[in-house]
């Protein structure tokens, strides 16, 4: 066969895979948005579910998920870049590092319900923290580390190693080159995985099952250590546990997360784009 | 000029040195240099000589795994003995680089740095030394009212003096310059040889030349480097026109390297 037409052939063979795993992505998001959002609506957002669930809106779900996220965030991100920081700058390459990268390279990949379960254990009933916020937050968090970790360890390999040579030559302490050097020329990498760590947990189900997570709540959480309501827990439960339930509301719920998770997606890239346009090198 | 009865600054006494890949480097090496005098080590690529420059302020720690025996004396005292404090004393003997590389911001950031590294606050102490640093590089006149415009802005040249400058900031008594010119154009080249003259008047110079042109036209005394030793030292005039050596007199005729 020719080559011009052995490269026809290779060209329509990729463009057809592609074609297929992308369609039908856009189609699921197609049929979500166009049957979600007629539920969508002021109320919807803001008020608390009524008459057992079948009306009024999700507005706790959306709380609790918004809440989870941000104390996930707030632990994962100190654990996550130091780690990264100590990864990258100081362990020296041998076989407990590189035990190490392997083994959150495996974190990574472990089924979500698995650190569900190890929430349970360890945060729920270990530490006694019992079903709370403080637990599924945690849980969460643990689940993002391997991504932040992984992103932050890139970005922060990424930058030119004369950088932190210059900041030497001119007197500076590791610290001070890490410090003032890596880290600020790091910071739209380390932003981006800290964030897509975090979009990734937030629509998760499983971790939150037995840690945080409730069926319902007639009251608002009032400190870490309350249960809250949570989106894909919500959605889960209005999906398979209460019957009768008005489809507009599930696909609604459906639709409500969907653009949670986009939102911290289209945050990564646009903050992403802004530093880097802004950078030099 | 240069007396030799003076006490060298920098003494390199039996160095050898080699890499985490056991590649030697440096083969018994021993080199004394000495205050206002501009030192040029030459010789064919990978012969040592940036090698030896990374060792004289200690930025071969930053390369792991390697070996090296000998001693190097500053001002009489072993740098590599503990207790050295190896900031000061790269703030004391400071190095500038083939490629000019500013750090990412303003010119003001660059020359301010190794000085609030140093734990320095005082702004105008701060500002009277990167003026100063800045004239003597023969910058000072290009950028003076832009200091707060982006380092990366500079063309090549004016980006290799920052550098220089940004050494000098420091007020160091050593000053280490690898392959300063290598990027250059000759104008360039040419402004950062004269305030090389003008430099060696308040610092000791070690300088890795561009080219055997260009370190016979500048240096008070040189060494020829080949293959990690040293083959000859002697003073600029004379090595040049009658090296003692024949791998000397090879290299500089340009029958090898």
């Amino acid at each position: 066969m020719k080559p011009q037409v052995i490269q026809k052939i290779g060209f329509v063979a990729t463009a057809i895979v592609s074609a297929i795993v992308v369609v039908p992505i856009f189609l699921v998001i197609l049929f979500i948005v166009i049957n979600g959002i007629q539920a969508i609506s002021w109320e919807f957002l803001t008020q608390p579910p009524r008459n057992g669930m079948t009306e009024g809106g999700i507005m706790p779900a959306i709380l609790g998920t918004v809440i989870l996220t941000v104390v996930a965030a707030i632990f994962a991100m100190p654990f996550g870049i130091g780690s990264a920081i100590y990864l990258a700058e100081y362990a020296s390459d041998n076989w407990l590092t590189r035990t190490i990268h392997l083994a959150i390279v495996n974190l990574a990949g472990i089924p979500s319900i698995v650190y569900g379960l190890f929430g349970l254990g360890a945060f729920v009933l270990f530490f006694r923290f019992g079903t709370s916020i403080l637990a599924g937050a945690l849980t969460l968090a643990l689940m993002t580390l391997p991504i932040i970790i992984s992103t932050s360890e890139e970005a922060i390999l990424s930058v030119p190693m004369e950088f932190r040579v210059v900041s030497y030559s001119l007197g500076a302490t590791k610290w001070q080159t890490v410090r003032n050097q890596v880290l600020p020329n790091a910071l739209p990498g380390i932003i981006t995985g800290v964030i897509l760590g975090l979009a990734r947990v937030a629509g998760e189900t499983a971790p939150i099952l037995f840690t945080v997570a409730a069926f319902y709540l007639s009251e608002l959480p009032k400190s870490i250590f309350d249960q809250a309501m949570a989106l894909p827990y919500h959605l889960y439960v209005i999906s398979t546990q209460v019957p009768g339930m008005p489809l507009e509301i599930q696909y609604g719920t459906a639709l409500v997360l969907l653009l949670f998770v986009l939102f911290f997606t289209v945050i990564a890239a646009v903050m992403r784009s802004i530093m880097r346009r802004r950078r030099e090198w | 000029m240069v007396s030799q009865v003076e006490a060298p600054i920098i003494s390199v006494r039996n160095v050898t040195f080699s890499y985490a890949d056991g590649t030697q480097a440096l083969n018994n090496v021993s080199l004394d240099f000495q205050a206002n005098e501009l030192f040029v080590i030459f010789g064919p690529a990978r012969s040592g000589k940036t090698t030896l420059l990374r060792l004289l302020n200690r930025l071969s720690d930053l390369f792991e795994g390697t070996k090296m025996e000998g001693t190097v004396l500053f001002n009489g005292r072993d740098i590599y003995s503990r207790g050295t404090e190896v900031t000061d004393l790269r703030r004391r003997i400071s190095m500038v680089f083939a490629t000019p590389t500013p750090l990412p911001g303003t010119i003001y950031d660059n020359m301010s740095y190794g000085l609030k590294m140093a734990g320095m606050g005082d702004s105008q102490v701060i500002e009277r030394r990167i003026e100063r640093g800045l004239k003597q590089a023969a910058l000072w006149d290009e950028v003076e009212d832009r200091l707060n415009t982006s380092a990366f802005a500079l063309s090549g040249g004016q980006k290799q003096r920052l550098c220089l400058a940004r050494s000098l900031a420091l007020e160091p008594e050593v000053i280490l310059l690898d392959n300063p010119t290598s990027g250059l154009d000759p104008i360039s080249t040419a402004t950062v040889e004269n305030s090389l003259e003008e430099l060696k008047q308040s610092y000791a110079i070690v300088m890795v030349p561009h080219s055997v042109q260009q370190a016979a036209r500048i240096a008070d005394r040189a060494a020829f480097m080949l293959d990690g030793q040293i083959v000859e030292v002697g003073k600029g005039g004379e090595l040049f026109l009658n090296p003692q050596d024949g791998r000397t007199e090879d290299y500089i005729t340009g029958r090898f390297g």
